[in-house]
């Protein structure tokens, strides 16, 4: 049907005119002249930003961030962070009279005797496995869409660090509470800081102002849960999103939108309504996970107490992959001169997650090294046009999954009654060939996808619809796909594999010729094997082919029965055998 | 203003590039943009979702007054009314905000794409310039680069006031060696409160244990009885942290086997009672206490990291990353058929640390530590 716009509603416009001063302006104005708002507002509030649903997953965290402050305050309301020893009086039977920490009480007081608090207490929770886990995804979308690159570099930097100070974060506020599940994490933590050469027990005895377990370290992690971590990590987020807005949002490739421009729509009103909505939204889902899902219910896992243990002792989730290194790491302890050296606990522990942590600070430094490339980046790359990049992370993820999942070797024994024995053994060679094979197959899934697209570029899209020719022979009618789209796959970078200068203008040998050669070859593994766009004269070549074929074909072709009439891909007026679609 | 676009596309189109930029898609109106009875519409479910909002407000204040906590909490899925109440009630005046300012964005607010340029990250060569020009002129006026004394003196100042920054943190707490010479019981990584003669007594009751009570199979968590001072016994009072220290060292299982299958360490053929072994409950991986007893084959697997133990051959290491045996405490009974301790243990227990001098079984000789 067409449109009159004619009837357009006066609102569905962007060009909004001023209106004259009223007491808004008043306030305006006083405003301005102590603030000089209007200069620093005027770009900004229409600032333009894109629309694809994997933009939302970094503002999951920067939202789940704000419930976390939010309803943290108010659990330091009733928290008290206190190894002293009281008798706990509280509502909850089962632990009345019971010896426990000034720490554990008070948690207690506040899940069974204060209206709501074991709502926020679970919506903390809750709000922080979010933080976490969209902090994660956000990070693959990022890699994977090669947002990382040039000149986002940094950007990149300072998410990494949110993500390990979210973790570490974690880590303290679970261990608060004095029950005990994270007593055992931190008479862990206490072994693994041991394991140190040199310096490990001094570590350990500084820590924890003594000998385990003391009681000085739940008031410390208490300051560097409320006050050191959170400042950190709330400086970061600010200066996250300060570059996001200074170097505007990356953008998918399509009709319109190149990398000089950006593409969407203004801040004021349409991302303020979306955004803050979406704020609610998230925060409304953590209140219900608040109210209707139980988590960390410390009450059934009792008080720390040193002598004790539950079986099945898990960290959360987002500690769980170096304690699966920890768990399949075999015992290799070293004895010398009166010093013992866990290099059991010490490699798996302390050494990987550091290594981990460096290599994914490195990966657009690395990329951008082995590429040459030095450009600014702002269209967003599909993953499969970048195949070693994938394959990369899905082989770093397959590592971590596997660690995560040799993590919880003892459920997995106990759910598929198989011996943990040998689930350890798999999981020892798993983690160094499982991710060789998803490097491998990454690749060339995402090589396929490549001639996959390049095929619809040339031949079209494959319409469903068998042809019988005259001889007999059966073949599936193609049809050209939409300008939009063919634009689209082609709307991207060909890959040029980096070649080093090997002497300057001179005739005078480069230096660093070696790391320059070993580059190259990096490079062109990098790129080996991808498909590159068409260039136009092929997509000609194809194109005149087809129209040859349809040529030949067209006598057969029935007028209703050219095969766009079932494809869903166009307009089907005027079409009688369709009816009265 | 999709005439803006510059770039890829019209007639400046590279020969390698395919297909030209065919600019952004004309724009289409929705329902509520031409039918001013739909836009009506839209701004009547939009405010019924701001109106739902606040009853659920108003029903979570009611929850607050009227649900009981405290001991009705396992009313409903073990969470309480208040709490689902509360949590639900919450939950959807926040959604209903949320929903209904998304639905004003995508049904009411324009929805027509804006384009806006970009800038290289990069400033311009004269903004470089500028700052370069401001820079030096800094320096310049400031003399740093032609008086090296003083940039080189207050570099090293204020570099040597990270030192009362770290040296503020040594007291912390005390060094290990420090520890081990403080005056509780048991002080310091290398030794516990057992000491030679000491009864050991189950865990929470601290009771002692009678060999005699044992039977074959039976394993009993128990401790120093130190760690249970009356006044009958003469141990003195442990509280707070002191005795969660002790806890932490001393706990320990004690199981009873058949004599036949003990392979007793080398020099420890006197260490069981009639097939009744001791052993440190700390893992010596990372410490956790361990009580998974497998009665049949005598292993002990500690729950966090799966090490397993042969309690029956010197605690010896069969299965896990644990790098060391389990420290075994020497029993004996006393004049009436209690299990006590004939030393402290052997060697340190719990975690690897540095200064550990690890020796093996033969060569721990007695214990005097």
């Amino acid at each position: 049907m067409s449109i009159d716009t004619s009837r357009v509603a006066t609102s569905n416009s962007s060009a909004a005119t001023a209106k004259k001063p009223g007491k808004a302006g008043a306030v305006a104005n006083w405003a301005d002249e102590r603030l000089g708002l209007g200069t620093a507002m005027k770009k900004n509030l229409r600032k333009v930003f894109p629309d694809h649903w994997s933009f939302m997953l970094g503002e999951i965290a920067l939202w789940s961030f704000v419930i976390l402050l939010l309803t943290g305050v108010f659990l330091t309301l009733w928290y008290h962070p206190s190894m002293t020893e009281v008798v706990y009086e509280g509502s909850y039977d089962p632990l009345r009279g019971v010896v426990m920490s000034d720490a554990m009480a008070s948690t207690l007081h506040l899940s069974f005797d204060v209206r709501g608090g074991l709502l926020l207490r679970q919506m903390h929770h809750w709000a922080c496995m979010i933080f976490i886990a969209s902090m994660m995804v956000h990070l693959l979308r990022v890699y994977f869409t090669g947002a990382y690159r040039k000149p986002r570099e940094l950007n990149w930097v300072i998410g990494s660090l949110l993500l390990l100070l979210g973790t570490l974060e974690g880590f303290t506020g679970y261990s608060l509470p004095d029950d005990l599940l994270s007593g055992t994490g931190i008479r862990a933590a206490d072994g693994f800081m041991k394991s140190m050469p040199v310096v490990g027990s001094y570590m350990s005895f500084f820590l924890f102002g003594g000998e385990f377990p003391g009681e000085q370290i739940i008031p410390r992690l208490y300051t560097v849960h409320v006050l050191l971590i959170p400042g950190i990590l709330l400086a970061l987020i600010g200066a996250h999103m300060l570059l996001l807005v200074y170097h505007k949002h990356t953008q998918w490739p399509g009709p319109g939108r190149t990398e000089e421009n950006v593409v969407g729509f203004p801040m004021l009103p349409v991302y303020a309504a979306k955004a803050g909505g979406f704020f609610f939204i998230v925060f409304g889902v953590t209140a219900l996970m608040g109210g209707l899902l139980s988590i960390n219910p410390i009450w059934k896992y009792g008080p720390y107490d040193p002598t004790k243990v539950t079986a099945g002792s898990q960290p959360d989730w987002y500690m769980g992959w170096p304690d699966g290194a920890l768990r399949i790491m075999p015992g290799w302890e070293f004895h010398f001169l009166g010093h013992s050296f866990a290099f059991n606990v010490f490699l798996p522990i302390i050494v990987l997650p550091g290594l981990m942590f460096t290599i994914l600070l490195l990966l657009p430094f690395i990329e951008a090294w082995i590429t040459g490339d030095k450009r600014e980046h702002h269209l967003l790359e599909r993953p499969r046009n970048a195949p070693t990049r994938t394959a990369l992370m899905v082989s770093l993820m397959t590592f971590y999954g596997l660690l995560w999942a040799a993590g919880g070797n003892d459920i997995i024994a106990i759910k598929l009654n198989a011996s943990i024995n040998q689930i350890t053994y798999f999981m020892r060679a798993a983690v160094f060939i499982g991710p060789a094979i998803a490097f491998f197959v990454t690749r060339r899934w995402c090589i396929s996808l490549q001639r996959h697209d390049e095929a619809k570029l040339l031949h079209g899209y494959e319409t469903g619809i068998i042809m019988r020719s005259p001889e007999g022979g059966y073949s599936e009618r193609h049809l050209p796909i939409s300008e939009a789209a063919a634009y689209t796959l082609t709307a991207r970078d060909r890959d040029e594999v980096y070649v080093p200068e090997l002497t300057d203008a001179d005739g005078v040998q480069a230096p660093g010729g070696r790391l320059n050669g070993l580059r190259a070859k990096l490079s062109t593994l990098w790129f080996a094997d991808n498909v590159q766009k068409p260039t136009r004269e092929e997509l000609e070549a194809a194109h005149h082919h087809a129209e040859h074929e349809h040529a030949l074909t067209a006598a057969m072709d029935g007028h209703s029965a050219d095969g766009h009439q079932f494809d869903g891909h166009h307009a089907v007026e005027g079409e009688s055998l369709r009816g009265g679609h | 203003m999709s005439n803006e676009l510059t770039g890829p596309g019209g007639s400046n189109l590279p020969a390698e590039e395919p297909i030209a930029n065919p600019g952004l898609p004309e724009h289409t109106w929705r329902p509520t943009d031409v039918d001013e009875g739909a836009a009506r519409r839209a701004e009547r479910q939009i405010s019924t979702l701001y109106l739902l909002s606040m009853v659920c407000v108003v029903l979570f204040c009611v929850t607050y007054f009227v649900a009981d906590i405290g001991d009705n909490w396992e009313t409903v899925l073990g969470l309480g009314a208040s709490t689902i109440g509360l949590g639900v009630f919450l939950g959807l005046a926040l959604l209903f905000i949320g929903a209904g300012t998304i639905q004003w964005a995508r049904k009411l607010m324009s929805d027509v794409e804006m384009v806006e340029m970009r800038h290289p990250a990069r400033s311009s060569d004269e903004d470089r310039g500028a700052t370069l020009a401001a820079l030096s002129a800094g320096a310049e006026d400031s003399g740093i680069g032609r008086r090296p004394l003083v940039r080189n003196t207050l570099l090293a100042s204020v570099g040597m006031l990270g030192a009362p920054a770290v040296i503020l943190l040594r007291d912390l707490g005390p060094t290990p060696s420090q520890a081990a010479e403080a005056d509780y019981p048991g002080a310091g990584l290398e030794k516990t409160v057992w000491t030679a003669g000491m009864r050991v007594v189950r865990d929470v009751v601290g009771t002692p244990i009678k060999a005699s009570d044992l039977e074959i199979g039976d394993l009993v968590n128990a401790e120093p009885e130190a760690i249970f001072p009356t006044e009958e016994n003469g141990y003195p009072e442990m509280e707070g942290a002191v005795l969660n220290i002790a806890k932490s060292k001393a706990a320990v299982v004690v199981v009873r086997m058949d004599p036949d299958s003990i392979i007793p360490g080398e020099g420890r053929d006197n260490w069981s009672v009639d097939g009744i072994v001791c052993y440190s409950k700390i893992c010596t991986h990372v410490g956790c206490p361990i009580s998974l007893y497998e009665r049949t084959t005598h292993h002990l697997l500690c729950p966090c990291h799966q090490s397993t133990f042969d309690l029956s051959d010197s605690g010896r290491v069969v299965f896990g990353p644990a790098g060391r045996h389990l420290p075994q405490l020497p029993l004996a009974v006393d004049e009436e058929g209690f299990l006590v301790a004939q030393s402290d243990f052997t060697e340190p227990v719990g975690p690897t640390f540095w200064e550990r001098d690890t020796k093996d079984i033969g060569d721990q000789g007695e214990a005097d530590l």
